[in-house]
């Protein structure tokens, strides 16, 4: 951070978050396309130089504005009653029908002035106990006075945003598991990591930020590419990507057995559709341009260079002939580019296999949809011995069986499964109480560091994995047998 | 080695990890010609330690065997010798989350403690960040700045022993974060102010009870801090377990003399085909909770200076 800088300022181009409340999303800075956001629709484009941080309101012609600080008018002691027991709740106490406040609304009255005339048109507002009245204040404000705030994406911003918006894509992981994942995973500037997740490209974004350029990611995919839309919305500088590898799992058996080539590419049509499928972390809207080039999967068709590409057949006269000396001009190159793309994507995929093949990498981190368990025996392979791993799965019991595959294979050590359990607290003065909600579930993790493999030494793995175990109780119960 | 990049073979001066078994290890500082006990025997640094691959088998002299591993912030907070009461892996996890530590971040911290959070929040911001760390005790930040010098660390931490409520962090407007584990970090959110940057800079104020979390949320308030929000998470460990459990008898759905039911005394029944002395047996696989965990470790207030 710069000395005395004002702060980051917000660019045409970027990926946004607007932030209202607790509700969070991402949008990309364009000018002149229409945002749809929490009941309200505006333009972006008088944001477009303000700093990151900054509070706006909607004008009534769909532009920000910046809101004015304005000073909370003191309490002057109001009246308020002591208790609800005279209160009925009628529904009639509100004397501004709907039609009073959109009124209000068309000629422009600004959301405090609203809410003032609210509580002067309630008749039970006086009666009402301070508590109660500072809560209907809120209620209010909350829905009339619409502020909006432009934050910069960050993985506390995105992987809240994420699970509160799209728990789906992420399959449910919760913000704080992602968290302990980082740091279980001891994730820093230098390492060489491996990450395999099917979550939008959200836990890649996050590991990513955590390694702050430095180092270096194989990202591991399924199918014909990986998704990396949430990835984007980070806005990481070019440089960032240049040592983000990425390599198909379904060569990690070749690659592992000795057998790999890269003469068959995992590319099928279908696993493309299954890409732009996936990667629509932003807007509501069908396409924005900043999700489209996401979209373009990093894999293309192989083509036959023998295909010939006209498409349509012309009677041949004098200017056609010109046409198709031109078009066929243009297939050569077009042939020509996308053979160097393929042969650029080998070469790619064969550094890439050259990474894995050095087994040294310094951390593992798996977050998908399938099951743990082979993506870790296999994986694991490929990481350097006393380094962390960390596993992620929605549910607990896939991770049993991990464990116990991972107690048969050895080579694994300080074998941990475990969840987090979050809790918000609203802190009001008299009135302070954990918040009525709570999340249910968060995913559970399995971690653990690996030790140097003795391999062919089943005898010694047993004893080892005898030895990690917890030390059996005093009083050994009928039902428990530790495995 | 160091705690902020990973080395592959262990060297003299390295601080490394002891792994015995499950949940017992200790830290120990490598160095030519000393010998460590353990209860498996003794290990000389010498020949055993130095010059050995991280992650490898040791054979000490009684014959068994333990592992060496790459210090990480995460061991040294489970193995560092306490001078307080520390902040554990699954607060600090939520607190670097919070605060949008990466590598760059300046940061600041009160009180530095054992030094527990200060290695985790160093590893996050290196190589280009920085810690600035006050500590009131005198002996604790000289024992602080000791171990950062060993670990080698100290280029990216500052320890000033100094009363953060009276005299602050000794920075102004350049930290990204701030972090406050005091007794009364009330008397402190004005100088966090002046140590964050003039926008976005995230405070968190870690306080075992709620009374100090009131205060401290007015407190913010009041200095103009936004998006106040407090929480409490909590770390649930599973034991996994292959579990039998025995399958009742229910008795024959036809009658027979001897009546309902089973009577293991009654001789008529033994070695008769009902007479199942041998139960059958369901086993399962389960994550099994432990008897006890962590109920609390302190609320977590975090915020933005907006």
């Amino acid at each position: 951070a710069m000395e005395g800088s004002p702060g980051v300022r917000i660019c045409e181009g970027d990926c946004a978050v607007l932030k209202r409340g607790e509700v969070f999303k991402a949008v990309p800075v364009l000018r002149r396309r229409k945002i749809i956001f929490e009941k309200q629709w505006f333009y972006l484009d008088n944001a477009i130089g303000h700093i990151y941080g900054t509070t706006f309101e909607v004008t009534n012609g769909g532009n920000l504005q910046p809101k004015q600080e304005v000073e909370e008018t003191t309490t002057e002691t109001k009246e308020a009653g002591t208790d609800n027991r005279n209160i009925v709740d009628d529904g009639k106490s509100q004397k501004l029908t709907h039609d009073d406040i959109k009124a209000l609304k068309d000629k422009g009255i600004k959301g405090q002035e609203i809410v003032q005339q609210l509580i002067e048109n309630s008749t039970t507002f006086r009666d009402k106990t301070e508590f109660a009245q500072d809560k209907y204040i809120k209620k209010k404000k909350k829905k009339y006075e619409a502020v909006i705030t432009v934050v910069k994406p960050s993985t506390r911003i995105l992987s809240t945003m994420y699970y509160a918006r799209e728990p789906g894509k992420i399959n449910h992981l919760r913000y704080d598991t992602l968290a302990q994942m980082l740091t279980l995973g001891n994730i820093h500037a230098g390492n060489k990591m491996i990450v395999m997740e099917t979550c939008a490209g959200l836990v890649l974004g996050a590991v990513m930020e955590r390694m702050g350029g430095y180092g270096s990611i194989i990202q591991m995919y399924p199918g014909g590419g990986p998704v990396r839309a949430a990835t984007s919305c980070f806005g990481f500088p070019k440089p960032y990507f240049d040592n983000l590898h990425e390599f198909p799992l379904s060569k990690v058996h070749s690659l592992l057995s000795g057998t790999f080539s890269t003469e068959t590419l995992p590319s099928d049509p279908e696993d493309n559709a299954l890409v732009e499928e996936e990667s629509n972390g932003l807007t509501d809207e069908k396409q924005t341009s900043l999700q489209e080039t996401e979209e373009e999967p990093t894999t293309e068709a192989p083509m036959e260079i023998n295909q010939s590409e006209e498409q349509e057949t012309m009677d041949i006269n004098a200017e056609d002939v010109e046409f198709k000396e031109n078009k066929e001009k243009e297939n050569k190159e077009n042939v020509r580019e996308k053979q160097m793309k393929q042969w650029e994507r080998r070469k790619k995929l064969t550094e890439t296999a050259a990474l894995l093949r050095e087994k040294n990498a310094d951390g593992l981190i798996v977050a998908s949809k399938f099951h743990p368990t082979p993506l870790l025996l296999s994986l694991l392979e490929f990481v350097a011995p006393s380094r962390p791993f960390v596993v992620y799965c929605q549910y607990k019991e896939p991770l049993l069986e991990c464990y116990t595959k991972l107690r048969e294979r050895g080579g694994v050590i300080n074998l941990k499964l475990s969840e987090t359990w979050l809790r918000n607290y609203q802190v009001l003065p008299d009135r302070s109480h954990p918040k009525l909600t709570m999340s249910g579930g968060g995913g559970y993790l399995l971690s653990g560091i690996t030790v140097v493999l003795d391999k062919g030494k089943s005898d010694s793995s047993n004893l080892e994995a005898l030895k990690m175990e917890e030390p059996s109780p005093k009083r050994c119960k009928v039902q428990d047998l530790h495995c | 080695m160091s705690f902020i990049e990973y080395g592959d073979t262990i060297k003299d001066g390295d601080t490394a990890i002891v792994f015995l078994g499950h949940e017992s290890m200790f830290p120990v500082r490598v160095q030519h010609g000393t010998v460590t006990q353990t209860k498996y025997g003794v290990i000389r640094h010498s020949t055993d330690l130095i010059g050995k691959k991280y992650g490898s088998k040791v054979t000490c002299s009684k014959g068994g065997w333990v592992f060496i591993l790459h210090p990480t912030p995460e061991l040294w907070t489970m193995n560092l010798p306490h001078r307080t009461q520390i902040l554990y892996s699954t607060d600090i996890s939520i607190i670097t989350m919070m605060l949008e530590l990466k590598p760059g971040s300046i940061v600041c911290e009160s009180g530095t403690g054992s030094g527990s959070l200060s290695h985790a929040l160093i590893r996050t911001v290196a190589p280009t960040g920085h810690l600035y760390t006050v500590e009131f005790h005198q002996q604790r930040a000289e024992k602080a700045r000791e171990e950062f010098r060993e670990h080698g660390v100290d280029h990216l931490v500052t320890v000033t022993n100094q009363d953060v409520c009276k005299n602050g962090f000794g920075v102004s407007n350049t930290a990204d974060a701030v972090f406050l584990d005091i007794p009364s970090p009330w008397e402190a959110i004005g100088h966090a102010k002046s140590a964050l940057k003039a926008e976005g800079g995230r405070i968190c104020s870690f306080s075992p009870c709620i009374e100090q979390v009131q205060r401290t949320c007015l407190a913010m308030e009041e200095y103009g801090f936004t998006e106040i929000n407090t929480l409490e998470i909590l770390l649930r460990v599973y034991n996994v377990r292959t579990i039998s459990l025995q399958i009742p008898d229910l008795g024959k759905a036809a009658e027979d003399n001897s009546g309902t039911g089973f009577d293991s005394s009654n001789p008529s029944n033994q070695g008769s085909p009902g007479a199942n002395l041998q139960q059958g047996t369901v086993q399962f696989k389960s994550g099994v909770p432990l008897r006890e965990m962590v109920g609390h470790t302190g609320y977590l207030t975090f915020a933005t200076k907006s």
